[in-house]
């Protein structure tokens, strides 16, 4: 192997250490056999949905609001999926079209 | 009973909470395998090959990572560096796996890889998920980590092997994951629980986006997300003690 094969593989090395290291270390510092802490637990009850709510923000993170077309095709796409999604509670027919209809604003109507 | 009704008798508890988990994955597998798709080609794009995607999308298993990772090898940067970056971009690991300790708490021989494949969307599909009383549960988040890492490392090979021939445009596609969040996000509303915390978890996002930008704004978010939630927790114990 020579050098540069190296540094990629020490790179790819630490990424994956970094990742195992993030996923297992909860399990590992609250393990199975002993009772997890109240304030843990009470996390583990709440967290979830501040999770979903910050995952929704970090998809949209990108979104320029100032210049054309405003964010308008994620605003009037995430506005779909939530009105459909309240209405027919299908997951899959909520985001089917929900991308659908962002392909179509962002190809076609807001070039 | 013929030997085929005996293979699909022993097996259909497995079976049934594969045919259970596939719908479920539906959504990610389009996003996973568009996502994917486009770390194959900007990894082959920039010289690559097929094998480093794959290796990096099989033991990795970390989408934003992993697009972080392709400026790591591009600019060959030192591993402490990439083991630094990668440990911030991952904290919000730490979430899932605290959000998670009770359910996959007696999956066994399962667990370690249940662990290993928890993706923000392999996350996101299981957070809610409680399967029917027949199906073995643990099976079930099993086949949908695994489907997910599936699609996954499918879409990267795709991607690597065949980048130049995608005739369609797919500009939009990747949104499938944003529609997939937001859906989530409405189930969980609906579940009339966590309507405090849901829009904890918007609000305290946004200000850390507007204060730190969008490429820095997970770890303060997480930070505020916190503690939040333990003033809470802290207000209810004292309530408790009182009553």
């Amino acid at each position: 192997m020579n050098q540069e094969m190296i540094s990629y593989l020490l790179i790819v090395i630490s990424m994956v250490a970094a990742t195992v290291i993030t996923r297992f270390l909860p399990f590992i510092m609250f393990p199975a056999g002993k009772e997890t802490p109240p304030y843990i637990a009470y996390l583990g009850k709440t967290l979830p949905y501040a999770t979903i709510g910050l995952l929704v923000v970090y998809c949209l993170k990108g979104v320029s609001f100032q210049s054309y077309p405003y964010g308008l095709s994620e605003a009037l796409s995430v506005v779909l999926i939530v009105i459909l999604h309240h209405i027919k509670g299908n997951s899959l027919l909520s985001i089917g079209a929900g991308t659908a209809f962002y392909m179509i604003l962002t190809q076609l109507i807001f070039r | 009973m013929s030997y085929k009704e005996e293979i699909c008798e022993q097996h259909s508890p497995n079976l049934s909470a594969l045919r259970y988990a596939f719908p479920k994955t539906a959504p990610v597998m389009a996003g996973y395998l568009v996502l994917g798709a486009a770390y194959g080609i900007l990894m082959s794009g920039n010289g690559h090959g097929i094998w480093w995607p794959l290796l990096i999308s099989v033991f990795v298993y970390a989408g934003s990572l992993q697009y972080l990772g392709i400026t790591f090898f591009v600019a060959l940067v030192n591993p402490w560096y990439a083991f630094f970056m990668s440990l911030m971009l991952n904290a919000r690991h730490l979430f899932y796996g605290i959000s998670m300790l009770d359910k996959y708490r007696e999956a066994g021989k399962l667990k370690p890889y249940l662990i290993f494949a928890l993706t923000d969307e392999t996350f996101s599909v299981l957070c809610n998920e409680e399967p029917p009383k027949d199906i073995p549960k643990y099976m079930v988040y099993f086949f949908v980590s695994l489907l997910d890492h599936f699609y996954w490392v499918a879409g990267t090979f795709l991607g690597a092997i065949a980048g130049s021939m995608i005739t369609f445009n797919t500009a939009g596609m990747d949104f499938a994951l944003t529609a997939l969040f937001v859906v989530i996000f409405v189930d969980q509303w609906k579940s009339g629980k966590g309507h405090w915390s849901a829009v904890t978890g918007i609000v305290a996002s946004v200000i850390c986006l507007k204060i730190f930008g969008s490429s820095g704004f997970i770890v303060p978010a997480m930070i505020l997300i916190l503690g939040i939630i333990t003033s809470a927790y802290y207000r209810e114990k004292r309530k408790e003690k009182q009553s």
